[in-house]
């Protein structure tokens, strides 16, 4: 068995991706493409009230329907102990609605029948008696006096709407610091608010779920981003035995955190197989996902700078409203109910800072989930970036240049941050150089001065965020309990090719590819000839879920460890067929030889088939590894996006011309997927600045529940993202990799926020909400004489 | 419910069902014919997900009935790989790193196969227009618009040399 020397699309190389074979011929497989042999399907009852109490539930019309053969109500799962399930942050949820609906579009009923549409027909026969609630939209007033008690399930452990209080950093100090700020200083404040927004994958959440009485096995297809701790969950919660529950995540159409959490929809479909025996289907509407599924954001956010009068910052004081609507279904690790929200110093060499939330409940969805965000970096990173502008407009000094003195020094990693989080590695002022060099800034900066001069209008805007992804450690961070390790595992066939599988899922990164890589530079050999799977819980080893920018991190490191053992096997079996010690081999890339002796060596292929054939008889034989890894620390991808807008005084709308984009994700795998990551990411982060918003009246209803007015970024909104990198590898990755996924979402929004307040500081403006719309830009421009006809 | 006797012709065969006056024709596609490549994502007629070619006009599939299209021929992503060999633009979607998760990828090759038969060498502002019916989450569109453009010029190269296949179409 002589394997060809192949060439080696190890890291670093823009390799073509492996899963669009399939998706390009419009064969993948979703969850919506699974049919089953007598499969019925569910659609759900939902409530027109955010507030009310619903007094009777009359199921007798819809049973009459041709094809509906069930109705569920929150009083038959409550029978079954399952009316209520737990939320990932402490807090329980009802699957359906007993006596009372929390939120507009709440789950009241699932009705079963043996079509889509004859389930529909159910759903408008179900009759429900509800008796409107006075209604608590706005956060603010959550815990006035007079507010209605939204929760009074849970009165006995939570008396108000108030659900929680959380605080770091050292409070004394900080208060000290802006004292003497205030004295001899200078302090800067703003109030901001980070809108609701919804993830909105362009495939909605739904599953097949599947029990068979004969063997007690469950199978559910579900949209999931973390199939394993699904399964655990499902068998939590309705009390199957884990083993008998296996969850596959087939080809998810897009997740974004959306698909993090575990909805009534699931509960109801699972409930309904084993009720029926057939498999039931269930999948959501967009308008159901939009105003039912995990939102994320909804911060409102109160910062504070101390700097002295040269800019040299001192002090951050942060303290936020957090909206989480009906329930509390943040996902966020257990320890930290907002999540990383504290690593809010960002970029910049604060001594001192202190962080508090208090988060309350409203007639509005349940939440948040970290929507393409690390936990709550999202927000964290918007207010720092846009606070340190404030400073610098107030100072009067170039927002770049207030950055570069500011910036903590490449020198000073591993940087342990005022609010104790340690920084891997960084170089904050190499990827902003870069960004002003590629948009020419000082150039831009002289015509923003002379267009001022004429009267138009033009906005530079920075942002020079630092991200913190890729949760572990475990000890630190968890879902429900789990702690956040991840793992592959490698099966080396005996011709030489390879099935790898891994316990983190793709929902469009590219694993299958980027996976492959890692194996191929660790062992030397054609991603071709390694496949890699996952998002199967019969399958593949145990992890914790694609979210958080973890994939790469956690599990990516599992594979190179895994592979790395494979390698430190195969030596054992060369040095046994090569009749030298391990000590005289040299590796080179695919092959092991001996030292001085290069045409004395063994390919991995031929060790692999070595491994089956002729094993040492020292050795177990075969070639596979599994390597679980928990992490010694999180990683910090950083990055500086500049973004330069034009508005038009007329109108108030704003032109995107260029926006450039630095990233610094550590080691590249695959540059080309990179790049995609950031484009998309940017786009994700292009929508809540300039036109996403889950926006409520005051009565509760959804304004914004469709794609005619949830408005998701088209090609025409979309500007023609520029791209360019640094590289500083994380130290204790084993390849150095810092995870990509999510920057562009958590630095873009401020970058264009902040071009266009740039755009109007002169005339002292500030601060402006997202979404910028052309509407609030122009009352604006109206307010200063701005405004032309 | 009112059931009805319909014959259309998808990606050259010939096909015969009996469908109610309701059913969407991107669900009878998907659930009675199979043919899933056809994705839905929304139910307003705005994200584009569903989109084939109806008598060579790029349609939404969710915004007709099924008996609506009763003697038309259809042409959806599965017809667009022709005898083992991949079309241009599946070809320039790999190619370019057009797609991420796949969900929004078929309807838009199919709205890029309807632009480049009206304009085999679109601009970028044009193939921007042409797509606007067409969302993506993932890509931010960059991408999908060089695949596009490309796929253009591998047709526009493909008919200069007759030998190598052309554009997808009935079998």
């Amino acid at each position: 068995m002589v394997a060809e020397t192949q060439h080696v699309h190890g890291l670093g190389e823009a390799y073509k991706r492996k899963e669009d074979a399939r998706f390009i011929r419009g064969q993948g497989n979703y969850v919506d493409d699974v049919q089953l042999p007598g499969m019925l399907y569910g659609d759900i009852v939902r409530s027109p009230y955010a507030h009310a109490l619903i007094k009777s539930i009359d199921i007798s019309k819809a049973l009459e329907v041709p094809g509906v053969l069930a109705v569920v109500t929150g009083r038959d799962l409550d029978a079954a102990g399952l009316a209520w399930m737990p939320t990932l942050s402490a807090d329980t949820e009802a699957v359906l609605a007993l006596d009372r609906v929390h939120y507009q579009m709440q789950e009241v009923a699932f009705v079963v029948a043996t079509s889509r549409y004859a389930a529909a027909d159910g759903v408008e026969a179900v009759e429900v008696d509800y008796e409107p609630l006075p209604v608590l939209i706005d956060a603010k007033k959550a815990r006035d006096p007079d507010a209605p008690l939204l929760r009074p399930d849970k009165q006995d452990r939570q008396p108000t709407n108030h659900i929680y209080h959380w605080e770091t950093g050292d409070r004394a100090d900080t208060d000290a610091a802006f004292a003497e700020a205030e004295a001899n200083g200078v302090v800067v404040s703003q109030d901001m608010y980070v809108p609701r927004i919804h993830p909105a994958p362009i495939e909605t959440c739904g599953c097949v779920a599947d029990y068979r009485a004969a063997t007690g096995k469950l199978t559910v297809w579900m949209t999931s981003q973390a199939p394993h701790a699904h399964r655990t969950l499902f068998a939590i919660v309705a009390g199957l035995p884990e083993h008998r529950i296996r969850v596959i995540s087939p080809d998810i159409g897009g997740g974004f955190g959306n698909k993090v959490p575990i909805y009534p929809g699931y509960v109801c479909a699972v409930v309904a197989s084993l009720k029926t025996g057939h498999p039931v289907k269930w999948i959501e509407d967009r308008t159901e996902n939009l105003s039912s599924t995990g939102f994320g954001r909804d911060y409102h956010i109160h910062a504070e700078i101390a700097s002295d009068k040269a800019g040299n910052v001192q002090a951050l004081r942060v303290s936020t409203l957090a909206d989480h609507g009906a329930f509390d279904a943040a996902a966020q690790p257990t320890k930290f109910p907002a999540g990383l929200f504290h690593i809010c110093t960002g970029s910049y060499d604060f001594k001192n800072a202190f962080v508090e939330v208090d988060a309350v409940h409203t007639n509005k969805a349940p939440g948040g989930i970290a929507y393409r965000c690390s936990f709550r970096v999202t927000e964290a990173s918007y207010l720092i970036e846009r606070t340190m502008d404030t400073l610098a407009h107030n100072l009067g000094k170039d927002p770049a240049e207030l950055r570069l003195q500011n910036f903590i020094q490449p020198e000073a990693f591993p940087y342990r941050s005022a609010l104790n989080w340690t920084y891997d590695s960084g170089d904050y002022e190499g990827a902003l150089r870069l960004a002003m060099r590629n948009v020419g800034y000082e150039a831009l900066r002289r015509e923003q001065a002379e267009k001022r001069a004429r009267g138009e209008l033009m906005g530079i805007g920075i942002s020079s965020f630092t991200e913190i992804v890729g949760a572990g450690p475990g000890k630190h961070f968890d879902i429900a309990g789990i702690q956040m390790f991840d793992s592959c595992e490698i099966r080396v066939h005996p011709t030489g090719k390879i099935l790898a599988r891994i316990g983190v899922q793709t929902q469009g990164q590219g694993h299958e590819t980027t996976f492959a890589q890692i194996i191929a530079a660790e062992l030397g050999m054609s991603p071709d000839d390694v496949d890699v799977e996952h998002g199967d819980t019969d399958t593949a080893p145990y992890g914790l879920g694609t979210y958080a920018s973890r994939s790469t991190p956690v599990s990516g490191a599992a594979t190179a460890l895994a592979a790395r053992k494979v390698r430190d096997k195969a030596k054992k079996i060369a040095s046994y067929l090569l009749e030298v010690g391990e000590e005289d081999l040299e590796w080179e890339p695919g092959r092991f030889y001996v030292k001085g002796s290069p045409d004395k060596g063994k390919t991995i292929q031929e060790l692999a088939f070595a491994a089956y054939t002729n094993c040492p008889p020292y050795l177990e034989p075969g070639l596979e590894a599994v390597n679980y890894y928990d992490p010694p620390n999180l990683t910090y991808p950083f990055g500086s996006y500049i973004c330069i807008v034009d508005i038009d005084r007329g109108t108030g709308q704003i032109h995107i011309r260029r926006f450039m984009a630095v990233d610094d994700c550590g080691t590249i795998i695959n540059p080309m997927i990179v790049e995609g990551q950031i484009h998309g990411g940017l786009t994700q982060g292009l929508a809540p600045a300039m036109y996403e918003e889950l926006a409520y009246d005051e009565n509760g209803n959804l304004l914004s529940g469709s794609f005619q007015d949830y408005l998701i970024p088209t090609s025409m909104e979309t500007p023609h993202w520029e791209t360019d990198r640094t590289v500083t590898p994380s130290p204790h990755h084993p390849i150095g990799a810092k995870g990509v996924g999510e920057s562009p979402t958590v630095g873009a929004p401020q970058a264009i926020v902040n071009a266009v307040v740039d755009a109007l500081a002169h005339v002292g403006v500030r601060h402006i909400d997202m979404p910028l719309s052309p509407w609030k830009v122009w009352g604006l421009l109206k307010e200063h004489g701005l405004a032309t006809d | 419910m009112s059931k009805h006797t319909i014959h259309v012709t998808i990606n050259g065969t010939a096909y015969e069902g009996t469908v109610e006056a309701r059913t969407l024709l991107v669900h009878w596609l998907r659930d009675d014919l199979r043919l899933t490549g056809t994705h839905i994502g929304c139910d307003t007629s705005a994200c584009g997900a569903c989109t084939i070619l109806v008598d060579g006009k790029a349609t939404k599939s969710c915004t007709m009935f099924a008996v609506q299209a009763d003697g038309r021929s259809l042409q959806t992503v599965e017809g667009l790989e022709q005898n083992g060999q991949l079309h241009p633009l599946q070809e320039a979607f790999h190619e370019k790193h057009a797609l991420q998760c796949g969900y929004c990828t078929p309807g838009m090759m199919m709205t890029g196969l309807a632009l480049l038969q009206g304009n085999p060498n679109p601009t970028e502002e044009e193939v921007r227009v042409g797509i606007s019916g067409n969302l993506c989450r993932c890509t931010g569109y960059v991408n999908i618009v060089k695949a596009i453009q490309s796929a253009g010029e591998k047709i526009r190269e493909a008919e200069k040399s007759p030998v190598t296949a052309g554009e997808g179409g009935g079998e």
